[in-house]
């Protein structure tokens, strides 16, 4: 198990080396330097080339890089935002990070809880109306991208019908066991933008965990089981849901990419200050080390939850373990 | 032996063996789904290719007479009205069905084109290749594909002062391009990995044809299949990520019409012109839906097996 968690770390340190390699070469190539943009388009040679100096841009871009990498490693910096006062791109995230992961969380949550349950029953009475019904609003629900749906969603509930609020984030600070503070969303502000977010993949989880179940269904040793006497939900229950529910699990990982892309247009579309919301607005003001800082946030949430993912599935199955 | 047969075989009843494409084909035509699909795209590439004659207002063109003005309702000479700027709303419809789908067509002839070269030349020589490329699309799958296109474009955009905007086709067909790419790249390279040992691929290399000739006249005809649904379905991923862009601001830019961004610009009008966020909305989503049926019913009739 150690090794098995060994290989994996492994694996994940230099995919997240090009990554930050990736965004870093990917700012160089712009037409643009950096320096234009934070000198102003009047600024003369001297003041572009004294804070290229001061910026250290003007410097090799390999020990530029490692420069960024190193300061990252050692000091956990992430350079400062410019079009926000120099505040540091570490505190930017720690303020709006859990933001975004509230939503995400509660996205995930609906996924599963609206996904499983109607996957299992539409594999269990394959071919019912049940079935059929479920499968077209999977494709129906992939379709509708969150540009439509969250505008939808905001019209007929909170304009029309006035139930929610049409956008906006009101944090509740709550005392836990007397020590700590913890801010959590008051839910009438979550429940749309949850929905929103969470629906393709609920409408993902149903289709794989239906097809899923329909393959270990099909199993010798299921017949096995009911030929032992166990009744059909007995054997389902007992033997072929935690089979089927083995592969869902990498579908989690996947799915948590669609969660963390949607929460860029849901937190736009709800007026929500996550770090979508603050990646878009720096993105208008070119603010490249936040869109720096943020995209590799995102990458590391990422692959972290893929990484969780992998082990779990590999406490859960030895094959898997024994592979790597 | 062959001779006892023949009365048998000529008593059953007459029927010509079609070729594989003319039984997908066939297949295709009695399934349903795909023909209303298949036709709501035709219907759209129709609408988008010949838009100038279905709306005499250009993409841009501005009615000063409700301009300065709120989005004007439908009436006689709008069929369905005015947006903020006192632009037509169905001429933007029109050629916004040309912007996505033109957008989608470079897009996915960028990917297949750098995707299958990559896959095919991995899958088929294997050895170090294969092991860089799939080292390459690992680092591009740590990435949620839209984020990526999201973060391409953001910091090309950063870079540049103000972009022509032309020029944001340019971007969008980059940032899209380079995140759509690995899929079909992975896709190719294992086809070829398993059909490299193949026979017939034996076959040619022991008489002595070229690589260059076993990959495109062996190996490329027999993977067109998975890459043509692959294509398919890709399409409807294109146009979500297109959309979702110039939602955000980062891809088409005015005065170039978009579904995308007309849904951006009628969030504000949406107590008062409902109409304004719907039309797009509900264009959008009907055609990401038809590409998505429509891929899969040509899975289902490309490769029966597949079916559940």
């Amino acid at each position: 198990m150690f090794n098995f968690l060994l290989k994996r770390l492994a694996l994940a340190i230099p995919t997240l080396l090009a990554v930050s390699f990736l965004v870093f070469l990917a700012a160089r190539l712009a037409p643009a330097s950096p320096i234009d943009i934070i000198a102003g388009e009047k600024a003369t040679a001297e003041t572009k080339a004294r804070l290229a100096h001061e910026y250290g841009l003007d410097r090799p871009f390999l020990v530029q890089y490692l420069d960024y990498v190193g300061k990252i490693v050692l000091h956990g910096d992430l350079g400062r935002s410019f079009s926000r006062d120099r505040q540091p791109v570490t505190q930017m995230i720690r303020e709006d990070f859990p933001v975004t992961a509230q939503l995400a969380i509660a996205a995930m949550l609906f996924a599963l809880l609206i996904g499983l349950p109607v996957g299992v029953f539409a594999a269990l009475y394959h071919n019912s109306w049940f079935d059929r019904l479920a499968m077209g609003a999977v494709v129906a629900l992939v379709s509708v991208p969150g540009i439509v749906l969250g505008p939808l969603l905001a019209l007929l509930f909170a304009v029309k019908l006035r139930w929610l609020p049409v956008s906006g984030w009101e944090p509740v600070t709550l005392l836990v066991g007397g020590k700590f503070y913890v801010s959590l969303v008051n839910p009438k502000y979550l429940v749309l933008p949850t929905i929103a977010l969470g629906s393709r993949s609920a409408a993902l989880m149903a289709r794989f965990m239906r097809a899923s179940l329909l393959e270990v269904l099909r199993q010798d040793y299921l017949r096995t089981a009911m030929a032992k006497g166990l009744s059909r939900g007995r054997a389902v229950w007992r033997h072929a849901l935690k089979n089927a529910a083995l592969p869902v699990l990498t579908v989690i990982g996947t799915n948590f990419g669609y969660l963390l892309t949607g929460s860029f247009v849901v937190e736009t579309i709800f007026q929500i200050p996550g770090i979508g919301y603050v990646s878009i607005d720096s993105i208008t003001k070119r603010d490249y080390a936040v869109i720096q800082g943020m995209a590799l946030l995102v990458a590391v949430v990422f692959l972290l939850v893929n990484l969780v993912v992998d082990i779990l599935y590999g406490v859960i199955d030895p094959r898997v373990r024994r592979e790597a | 032996m062959a001779t006892t047969l023949e009365p048998e075989v000529s008593a059953l009843p007459a029927r010509k063996s079609l070729s594989p494409g003319a039984e997908a084909w066939r297949r295709l035509r009695r399934n349903p789904v795909a023909v209303i699909s298949g036709l709501f795209i035709a219907l759209l590439v129709l609408v988008a290719v010949c838009a100038p004659l279905f709306t005499h207002y250009a993409y841009d063109f501005l009615d000063t007479k409700s301009y300065n003005s709120l989005p004007s309702p439908p009436d006689s000479r709008h069929l369905l009205g005015t947006d903020g700027l006192g632009e037509d709303v169905l001429s933007r419809l029109l050629y916004g069905a040309r912007v996505s789908l033109g957008v989608s067509l470079v897009v996915i002839i960028v990917e297949v084109l750098i995707g299958v070269t990559l896959g095919l030349v991995a899958g088929y020589f294997s050895g170090w290749t294969d092991v860089g490329l799939m080292r390459v699309t690992d680092v591009m799958f740590a990435f949620p594909d839209i984020l990526l296109a999201i973060m391409l474009s953001a910091i090309v955009r950063s870079g540049s002062q103000a972009l022509p905007p032309a020029s944001s086709f340019l971007v969008l067909f980059f940032a899209l391009g380079v995140v759509g790419w690995p899929g079909i790249a992975r896709l190719v390279r294992g086809q070829a990995l398993a059909l490299r040992e193949k026979e017939y691929i034996e076959a040619a290399r022991a008489i002595g044809v070229k690589d260059r000739n076993i990959i495109f006249r062996h190996l490329l005809p027999n993977l067109l299949s998975p890459i043509i649904v692959q294509v398919t379905q890709d399409i409807a991923g294109v146009i979500l990520a297109e959309s979702t862009l110039s939602f955000l601001g980062l891809g088409v830019q005015p005065p170039f019409p978009s579904w995308g961004r007309m849904i951006d610009e009628a969030l504000v009008y949406k107590e008062t012109h409902p109409l304004l966020l719907l039309a797009p909305g509900l264009l959008l989503a009907l055609t990401v839906m038809a590409f998505n049926f429509f891929g899969d019913a040509l899975r289902d009739a490309l490769d029966p097996r597949l079916r559940e």
